[in-house]
């Protein structure tokens, strides 16, 4: 048996393996949870995300490869699996009473769920483009069918047909760019990629392959030009699982395109810095210039969402300069937690607010706010203005070491065009501040105590860790020195 | 000329022979048997090219399966009686630009190959039909051991996205 | 090598003449005597009626999607039984972990009524 297989493949995937067995056994469980008290399939489900955390907190520190180099743990794995893991509590937090007010209660939602959180896991950790390709699928199929959870709304059918052809076309890219740099070098594994294409002549093959590589990705980020899909559906998924899959499907994305850039392709610096340069200014001036026009407080949401993953896409920029690498990198991944904080507080708010229908989902249903729920509208104020970059907000701290990080690898233009576009982010983030604070308004607020739990909590984590953001940056500092 | 050649020549006809009874038939269900024909046959080209495996899956899993999936939605929809939908302007010409790029390109790739290296280089050794397919279980099952359980996992999952997609909460 | 393959193409050869000789033959030396009746389409006794082609239920739908899902599981153990000999115990953990996790959607479909026409 240890000729094939020994103790370590397991521990290097054991917070994902806990987290697959408890789905499995969760999904068995909820046949026999009667339909009023789905609420257990949340509390089961979120101690399988504990659980899992528990695990990837303890094994910290540590370093292993598994199962014939296709997946490595590291201190990168570790932070951004615990970013994950933490998305998903967040995620159940946020789903617990929205799904029961909507009428969309189902067990298999917090088991979909987890199952996604796993394949986000198992890209996170993977080193062997195979496990990218089935690991970006096991993420990808729950989020088609909760987007299309809510059947009885046709928006909802739209978000999740739309999301499941044009993820399957994008995965298509995905799988094209495998085959071109596997006919490149012979090779899926980051290492087996690296060794043959310094040792090679010919990259084109290569390049083109890392290109449509970066295709896939962009699309699963949603990175203006294949950013399409995403008003639509995050429009029309309901609430919760928007803002779960606004944070996590691009942690996961994030995450398996800075592993792949950096350890498969620095040979390739040449050619792919200027596309991620192109590609980081083109999603900043989209995302933020269409968000301008928006009324509908989902559709702002989903276009500060590209607009943010442009911002995140600076920190790819300067991966081909080794002095500069590690300070980037750490800012992006400090950037991905400043986003997903704020991005589920500021969905949390829009979930306190929706009625049934799709009602209550206008930036004018906002006005007045302030005068009839204070914390509920301080709270959004504080997460429009982390959106924006304002200080004292972690927003502020990570667009601040993002814009250094290209700044010392020189291109201190995209850091002119962060900046332009964050003040004209401005403009539509405070518009609905304004609204809050300004115009009269009977704003109908829920209280599902989960739902403000995860509001207060995120709005407090936006304001304290901009103070001392110091441990966090240093965590990520070290989860990706240990990498390289 | 060798057998191998002669059949490819006779499975070559066949196959675009199917695949334009499929685009040229006017009856969707007609289109969908000629599209299991065209599987066939491509099947019978993976076996001349020595992947047993891969004929043996595209017969099983498309030429069975998918091809169920696909005649049974031409039925739902009643879609082999509809009349033709609109097509987008100018499709015509675009797709007629896109083939001859694809055909160029194709010309050239077979000129430039054959000038350069002569003959289109084989593999070094053909294996039979077991020792391919032990060569493939070693690489799923040790080399791709993970991605082999994750699939499994996968299928799991697209199981769990049907049912709850199609199947109302009893009571619910 | 394509040798190997020879008893599938007797096969296929021997099995389309038994059907075409049946049939032939009942064609030459039956007697025929044609009326209305017979040339019916023959359904189970009944008289079909309206197109042939009518719309299937949506209910054929997850019965598809479940058979390509068990299909391209079964085409996994084809490589496996092939390597069964020397993975051993090894191959057989394997492959009860994969049988076990689909034995859970199996489970599920089951319970969920998925399995049933209503």
């Amino acid at each position: 048996m240890s000729q094939y297989i020994n103790p370590s493949d397991l521990t290097t995937i054991l917070p994902a393996i806990v987290l697959t067995v408890w789905a499995c056994a969760l999904l068995v469980a909820d046949l026999f949870i009667p339909h009023e008290r789905k609420g257990w399939t949340a509390v089961l489900a979120a101690l399988g995300l504990v659980v899992s955390l528990d695990i990837t907190l303890i094994q910290a520190g540590g370093t292993s490869t598994g199962f014939k180099g296709m997946v490595t743990l590291d201190g990168f794995s570790t932070f951004l699996n615990a970013l994950l893991l933490v998305s998903g509590l967040f995620g159940v937090a946020l789903a617990y009473g929205y799904v029961r007010r909507m009428g969309l209660e189902r067990g298999e939602y917090y088991t979909l769920l987890l199952f996604s959180v796993v394949g986000m896991m198992l890209m996170v950790q993977a080193s062997d483009l195979i496990v990218v390709f089935i690991a970006l699928e096991l993420l990808s199929i729950p989020l088609y069918v909760l987007a299309a959870l809510n059947v009885r709304q046709i928006e909802s059918e739209e978000a999740g047909l739309k999301y499941f052809l044009l993820g399957s076309f994008s995965t298509g890219f995905l799988v094209y760019g495998i085959a071109l740099i596997f006919g490149a070098t012979g090779s899926t594994s980051y290492s087996g990629i690296v060794t043959a294409a310094s040792a090679g002549t010919s990259s084109l093959l290569l390049t083109i392959g890392a290109a449509l590589l970066l295709v896939g990705f962009g699309f699963k980020v949603a990175a203006v030009p294949f950013h399409m899909w995403t008003p639509d559906v995050y429009q029309g998924a309901p609430t919760s699982v928007t803002a779960f899959m606004s944070s996590g499907a691009k942690i996961a994305g994030f995450a398996a395109l800075l592993r792949v850039f950096a350890l498969a392709f620095p040979t390739l610096t040449a050619d792919l810095t200027p596309i991620l340069a192109a590609l980081a200014a083109l999603t900043m001036i989209g995302g933020n210039l269409i968000a301008v026009s928006q009324t509908n407080i989902k559709r702002l949401l989903a276009y500060s969402s590209i607009a943010h993953a442009g911002y995140i896409l600076m920190a790819f920029v300067p991966y081909g300069n080794p002095q500069v690498m590690p300070v980037s990198v750490a800012a992006g991944l400090f950037y991905l937690v400043a986003y997903a904080v704020t991005n589920f507080g500021a969905w949390g708010v829009v979930i306190a607010l929706e009625k049934q229908g799709g009602k209550g989902l206008e930036i004018s249903d906002y006005a007045g706010l302030f005068w009839k729920n204070r914390p509920l509208a301080l709270a959004m104020t504080v997460f429009m203005l982390s959106l924006i970059g304002f200080p004292p907000t972690i927003g502020m701290v990570g667009k601040f070491y993002l814009f250094r990080a290209v700044i010392d690898g020189g291109f201190v233009w995209l850091a002119i065009v962060g900046v332009v576009t964050s003040l004209i982010s401005a403009y539509y983030y405070l518009r609905v501040v304004v609204n809050m604070f300004m115009q009269e308004g009977e704003p109908q607020t829920g209280s599902e105590f989960w739902v403000n739990f995860t509001w207060g909590l995120t709005a407090l984590m936006t304001i304290i860790i901009s103070f001392v953001p110091q441990p966090l940056f240093a965590w990520a500092s070290s989860a990706v020195l240990r990498l390289f | 000329m060798s057998i191998d050649l002669i059949l490819f020549l006779i499975l070559a006809v066949v196959a675009v022979a199917t695949a334009l009874g499929m685009l040229l038939s006017k009856n969707a269900v007609y289109s969908a048997l000629f599209l299991v024909l065209n599987f066939a046959a491509i099947a019978v080209f993976y076996l001349l090219l020595g992947a047993p495996f891969i004929a043996i899956s595209q017969v099983t899993v498309y030429a069975g399966a998918i091809m169920v999936l696909f005649l049974f939605v031409i039925m739902l929809l009643g879609a082999e009686t509809l009349a033709p939908s609109k097509v987008l302007r100018g499709q015509g010409w675009a797709a007629f630009g896109l083939a001859v790029v694809l055909v160029a390109e194709t010309v050239y790739l077979l000129v430039s190959r054959h000038a350069a290296v002569g003959v289109i280089a084989r593999p070094d050794a053909f294996l039979n039909t077991m020792d391919s397919l032990r060569e493939i279980g070693k690489a799923l099952f040790i080399q791709y051991l993970l991605p082999f359980e994750v699939t499994s996992i996968l299928l799991l999952v697209a199981m769990v996205g049907a049912i709850v997609l199609t199947r109302r909460e009893k009571g619910g | 090598m394509l040798i190997e393959y020879i008893a599938i193409a007797v096969l296929l050869v021997l099995s389309t003449a038994v059907a075409l000789i049946a049939v032939g033959l009942g064609t030459i030396f039956g007697p025929q005597k044609k009326s209305e009746a017979k040339s019916m389409p023959y359904e189970s006794g009944m008289s079909p009626y309206g197109e042939g082609t009518r719309r299937m239920p949506v209910r054929f739908y997850l019965i598809a999607v479940l058979f390509i899902l068990f299909d391209i599981e079964v085409v996994f153990f084809l490589p496996w039984a092939v390597v069964f000999r020397q993975l051993t115990w090894f191959g057989l953990a394997e492959m009860v972990i994969f049988i076990t996790i689909l034995l859970v959607g199996y489970f599920y479909a089951w319970k969920k009524g998925a399995l049933e026409w209503e």
